[in-house]
């Protein structure tokens, strides 16, 4: 693959005091790519995840969204970058319409009610555009926020356990919208605990253990089996 | 443009949001009941004794329904990582900031309104004789507060003991305000025209202007912290 990489992460090391979360952790995710970034709890993904997102600071090495880097352009980092993380940024006594529009004017994105009303039907989410958030479900929840993205057309996702607490149905739905989105050049990153699910639109995955990359390989002809035997050696190493 | 736009939609989310709850509301409402009752039952019927209270009870039930409001005022943005949202925004986070101070401000503005209703009332006492005075003195007051308020909400909205944090670093700060707004409505309450106190009003209103922009120039950092 030839494209430029939208995620450079080099050298990444995180403490918290002296505990080590993440340490020498390299990895790149070019556009048009999506990498499942699998591993144990506890790892370190989230962290990772959240350095990328700019919520946490490295404590040595380099981590660039877009080719900015997080530490010292993070405005820069944050216009480029979209973050589903296990929240999803919802106001449970707004209606879908009224989250969009929120989240849309506060992060200056197309906020007319046409674009508001297209990203709401481009997540099948135009039918309860009127209903207030605390009545739908979490898949629905979950496509709300993906609507913010369908606004905002990031080059970079980054995505914490997007299919957790999803139902069949929706997971295939969200499988088919991230491989959308990676057919218009968008680089996701994200990480799954969902073999089936999360690696259905994964190019790559890369394993975490004990806060490093034990394992970094192309999907290409692996089956699941590979994937999981894989997973339970670094698993099993780095605990 | 940009920024006051910004402004503007976090006010609307918050009273939007409020509307349909009326959580806060509810809560300030009986609490503000409650609160008359006691000051009811202590005081009695003496008019003398009541007279020289009354600003006092006054600025007491709007600052502890004040406490009981402010301190929710980021619950919201706690439940499903909002805050992060907020963080990750692009632009000057002061933006968001004033829009939560505006909207702090609506509600306990109003909150303060049927307070000053249910005191007329309770107290068969006349507070409707100086309405533009005691409005001022009051609106002084209640910026001020709302303004260290919000920015206090913000700080220990991640903490965990910040039901116990939050009352405890805010009114040592409030000090000013409070006492600057007690006097000026005991002066207002006798009848005094607003000349007469102006040194409190001048101590409130620097009290604001001190507040506002502390909280403009550093709500970015406590979001970042």
């Amino acid at each position: 693959m030839t494209a430029h990489p939208l995620i450079q992460v080099i050298g990444l090391r995180k403490a918290f005091g002296g505990h080590v979360v993440l340490d020498d952790v390299s990895l790149e995710v070019r556009a048009g790519e999506a990498v499942a970034l699998l591993g144990p709890n506890g790892a370190g993904k989230t962290t990772l995840l959240r350095i990328l997102a700019t919520l946490l600071r490295p404590s040595r090495g380099v981590a660039r969204v877009a080719g900015y880097d997080c530490l010292r352009q993070a405005e820069r980092v944050r216009a480029h970058m979209g973050l589903l993380a296990h929240g999803a940024w919802v106001y449970e006594d707004l209606t879908p319409f009224e989250n969009l529009k929120f989240w849309a004017t506060l992060g200056g994105l197309p906020h007319g009610r046409d674009a508001l009303n297209g990203a709401l039907a481009a997540v099948e989410l135009d039918r309860v555009a009127d209903e207030r958030v605390r009545t739908l479900s979490l898949g629905m929840k979950r496509r709300l926020a993906l609507a913010r993205f369908v606004l905002a057309r990031p080059p970079v996702l980054l995505l914490d356990e997007p299919f957790a607490g999803i139902d069949q149905r929706a997971g295939k739905w969200l499988d088919g919208h991230l491989g959308a989105f990676k057919a218009a050049g968008s680089a996701i990153l994200m990480t799954t605990h969902s073999f089936g699910r999360g690696l259905g639109v994964a190019d790559r995955i890369a394993i975490l253990a004990a806060g490093r990359v034990a394992h970094d390989t192309p999907l290409g002809a692996l089956t699941l089996d590979d994937v999981r035997r894989l997973y339970e050696l670094h698993a099993e190493d780095g605990a | 443009m940009s920024y006051a736009r910004r402004t503007w939609i976090v006010l609307w989310k918050d009273l939007l949001s409020e509307r349909r709850s009326k959580e806060a509301l509810n809560a300030l409402f009986f609490f503000a009941l409650l609160l008359l009752f006691l000051f009811q039952f202590a005081l009695g019927d003496e008019r003398e004794r009541l007279t020289a209270a009354l600003p006092g009870l006054l600025w007491l039930g709007f600052i502890l329904s004040g406490l009981v409001g402010l301190g929710r005022a980021f619950l919201a943005e706690r439940e499903h990582d909002c805050w992060e949202g907020l963080l990750l925004a692009p632009g000057d986070k002061s933006a968001i900031y004033l829009g939560k101070v505006a909207g702090n401000l609506l509600l306990m503005l109003l909150v303060e309104a049927i307070l000053l209703v249910l005191f007329a009332v309770f107290f068969n006492i006349d507070l409707a004789a100086h309405p533009l005075r005691l409005t001022v003195v009051i609106g002084l007051g209640t910026i001020g507060f709302a303004a260290v308020g919000t920015l206090f909400a913000a700080m220990t909205a991640h903490v965990r003991a910040r039901e116990l944090l939050f009352p405890v670093l805010l009114l040592p700060v409030q000090v000013p305000v409070l006492l600057g707004a007690v006097k000026a409505t005991e002066a207002v309450l006798l009848g005094e025209p607003l000349g007469a106190v102006g040194h409190w009003l001048g101590l409130l209103a620097a009290a604001d202007a001190i507040y506002l922009t502390t909280g403009v120039l550093t709500f970015d950092a406590i979001l970042e912290a």
